[in-house]
């Protein structure tokens, strides 16, 4: 970066309750929305989302200008179609979404309204996560406000487009941050994920065309309207262009939500003082998991990577959610994998064998190998188990776990020798408590 | 079926429901509405919801039972839940949930006989650069230490 990188997307001074229209607004807030919506075209709108190359910020990265480009025609399916906020944010280790909404909710709004133009959808869902009361109260506020404003509801700005927005509130269940899971569940169901094809964008919800994209990638957007195409790329990398919010936890002096342009080295962000600022107790790190719990972990010695999704890639993990959980010398792996292939069999919708059985094998093992009676054959077990579930599924949950599963076996085998029956060092992570 | 709800309630109700194609999507919309009329969702609760949407008893009870966040009938005044993911158990939740055991004299899971705390652990709560984490009702509690729980719990009505 030749310039400084100019935050975009956390600018909001403290928490939004009252008055977040005005001092939104204040910063320029809701112009790209009245821009896109009556001076651009759905298509031109579409066009340049495409053309900055915004990336998904939930995980997969999947072009979102592209991805909006998937709604058919409505002579080819007729009907409404929708736009859907993903804001069930779950992954372990990722919060940006949280903080997103809660400083600065008509950021996301604005966001929200432009895709719903570009896609011709009238009606906006945000799914948000049940344990976030207090972000859907603030969300709540600012969609009034912004009904008061004129920035929803018929004739939008003097225009023929109607928007309307609901929240929609989840119950805890971390698998409804899958597309087709969230659909399943706004539409009144369990939270099965769903085969596809057929892709939402063509059959989504109540059977329509349905966009379903992550808060922190619709934040992107009033910048992108408001900016341009050679602003947004002038920042990460050709293939991932733009800033992200970067979810930092665990042994770091200053966990926290840091705002910072993709392709930023991993140790930038664990050691600069301005993001994490180094390990807590001074203690070297052991391991850091790059992308949100699901991600392959990175030994200490493979941490000089930047944070894209193609150099991440290209390491043998995955950009996901941006959570980076830094774990320092005093962890023992095991326990990490323990806690997380709790939570993985805990979070299974139980719909397909390999996730709904591999999850609890795994965690069952690895319950034996925490209570010290591993076995050497377990190793490959684990392995083999982690196979079974790859790709095997209707959703990506048991790879969620599988990878894990992999890095860990494969990357601390020592570890793991440790706990067959031999004297096992102090561990920090507390599975024992966590089970049940 | 003695079982009704408000007027109040039932003026919310249909607001939810005008927001929806189908009257089925108002399911977990319409739960959250009987957790705060009955104070707990149990299978009276269920069947009541299920007819308000012309949906069958199974289907609400199936819906019911897959998320863990709606109240359960027996449950506390205050629910108190320990976030128990990764990042949680980085930064000492093993300890806050010790403490609170101890301090009411439960384990995770149960309820103290006067019925005023349920004692949960639960899966991320999406605060992980704040923890540990602990939720009572509707409020988010960040770096909660012991000492910070305790006055947390003598602070509440």
């Amino acid at each position: 970066m030749s310039t400084p990188y100019e935050p975009y997307l956390l600018t909001a001074d403290g928490t939004a309750d009252f008055g977040a229209l005005r001092r939104y607004e204040e910063r320029g807030g809701w112009a790209a929305a009245r821009r896109a919506v009556t001076e651009m075209t759905p298509a031109e709108v579409i066009g340049l989302v495409k053309a900055a190359g915004l990336r998904g910020r939930g995980g997969a990265g999947f072009p979102a200008g592209v991805k909006w480009g998937f709604v058919p025609p409505p002579d080819r399916v007729p009907g409404p179609r929708y736009l859907v906020v993903n804001a069930d944010e779950s992954e372990p280790g990722t919060f940006k979404d949280q903080a997103l909404l809660e400083t600065d909710p008509h950021l996301t709004l604005e966001g929200a309204v432009i895709a719903a133009y570009a896609i011709g959808a009238e009606t906006i869902y945000i799914y948000i996560r049940g344990e976030m009361p207090a972000e859907a109260r603030i969300l709540q506020e600012a969609i009034h406000e912004a009904y008061g404003a004129g920035h929803l509801g018929a004739g939008l700005y003097d225009t023929a487009t109607r928007m309307d927005v609901t929240v929609h509130r989840g119950a805890g269940a971390y698998i409804c941050g899958e597309e087709t899971a969230l659909l399943t569940s706004l539409e009144g169901g369990r939270g099965y994920p769903r085969i596809k094809p057929p892709f939402p964008a063509f059959s989504g919800l109540f059977g329509q065309p349905t966009i379903i994209n992550n808060v922190e990638t619709l934040a992107n957007v009033p910048a992108i309207v408001n900016r341009g195409v050679a602003w947004f790329r002038s920042m990460g990398t050709e293939q991932s262009p733009g800033g992200k919010i970067f979810s930092l936890s665990g042994h770091l002096k200053r966990p926290g939500n840091y705002e910072a342009p993709l392709g930023i080295g991993l140790l930038t962000l664990l050691h600069d003082p301005r993001y994490g600022a180094g390990p807590w107790q001074e203690r070297p790190f052991k391991a850091v998991i790059p992308g949100g719990s699901s991600v392959p972990v990175l030994r200490a010695d493979e941490l000089d990577v930047r944070m894209d999704f193609e150099s991440l890639q290209a390491a043998g993990t995955m950009l996901g959610s941006g959570g980076v959980i830094a774990m320092d010398e005093s962890v023992d792996m095991v326990e990490v994998l323990y806690n997380l292939a709790r939570f993985y069999h805990h979070e299974s919708c139980g719909q397909c064998t390999p996730c709904r059985e591999g999850t609890g094998w795994t965690a069952r093992i690895l319950r034996r190998f925490h209570e010290n009676r591993g076995r050497e054959e377990d190793l490959a077990l684990l392995l083999d188990i982690a196979d079974q579930m790859m790709g095997k599924t209707i959703c990506p949950l048991a790879d969620a776990l599988a990878m894990p599963v992999k890095s860990h076996v494969t990357k601390f085998p020592d570890e793991f020798r440790r706990h067959m029956g031999g004297e096992i060092p102090r561990y920090v992570p507390p599975s024992s408590w966590a089970v049940g | 079926m003695s079982l009704a709800f408000s007027e109040r309630a039932r003026a919310e109700i249909d607001r939810l429901l005008a927001r929806y194609p189908t009257r089925g999507a108002a399911t977990l919309p319409v739960l959250r509405v009987a957790e705060r009329e009955f104070g707990g969702i149990d299978d009276d609760v269920m069947v009541l919801v299920a007819d308000t949407l012309d949906l069958s008893p199974a289907q609400v009870r199936g819906v019911f039972s897959f998320y863990t966040h709606l109240r359960r009938p027996g449950w506390g005044k205050y629910v108190l839940q320990v976030c128990a993911t990764l990042s949680c158990a980085l930064r000492g939740c093993e300890g806050l949930a010790d403490h609170l055991e101890a301090r009411l004299g439960i384990r995770a899971g149960q309820t103290t006989p006067d019925r005023r705390f349920t004692l949960l652990k639960v899966e991320c709560l999406a605060r992980c650069g704040e923890s540990p984490v602990l939720q009572v009702n509707d409020d988010m509690y960040v770096n909660v230490t012991p000492a910070k729980a305790d006055a947390i719990l003598e602070s509440l009505p």
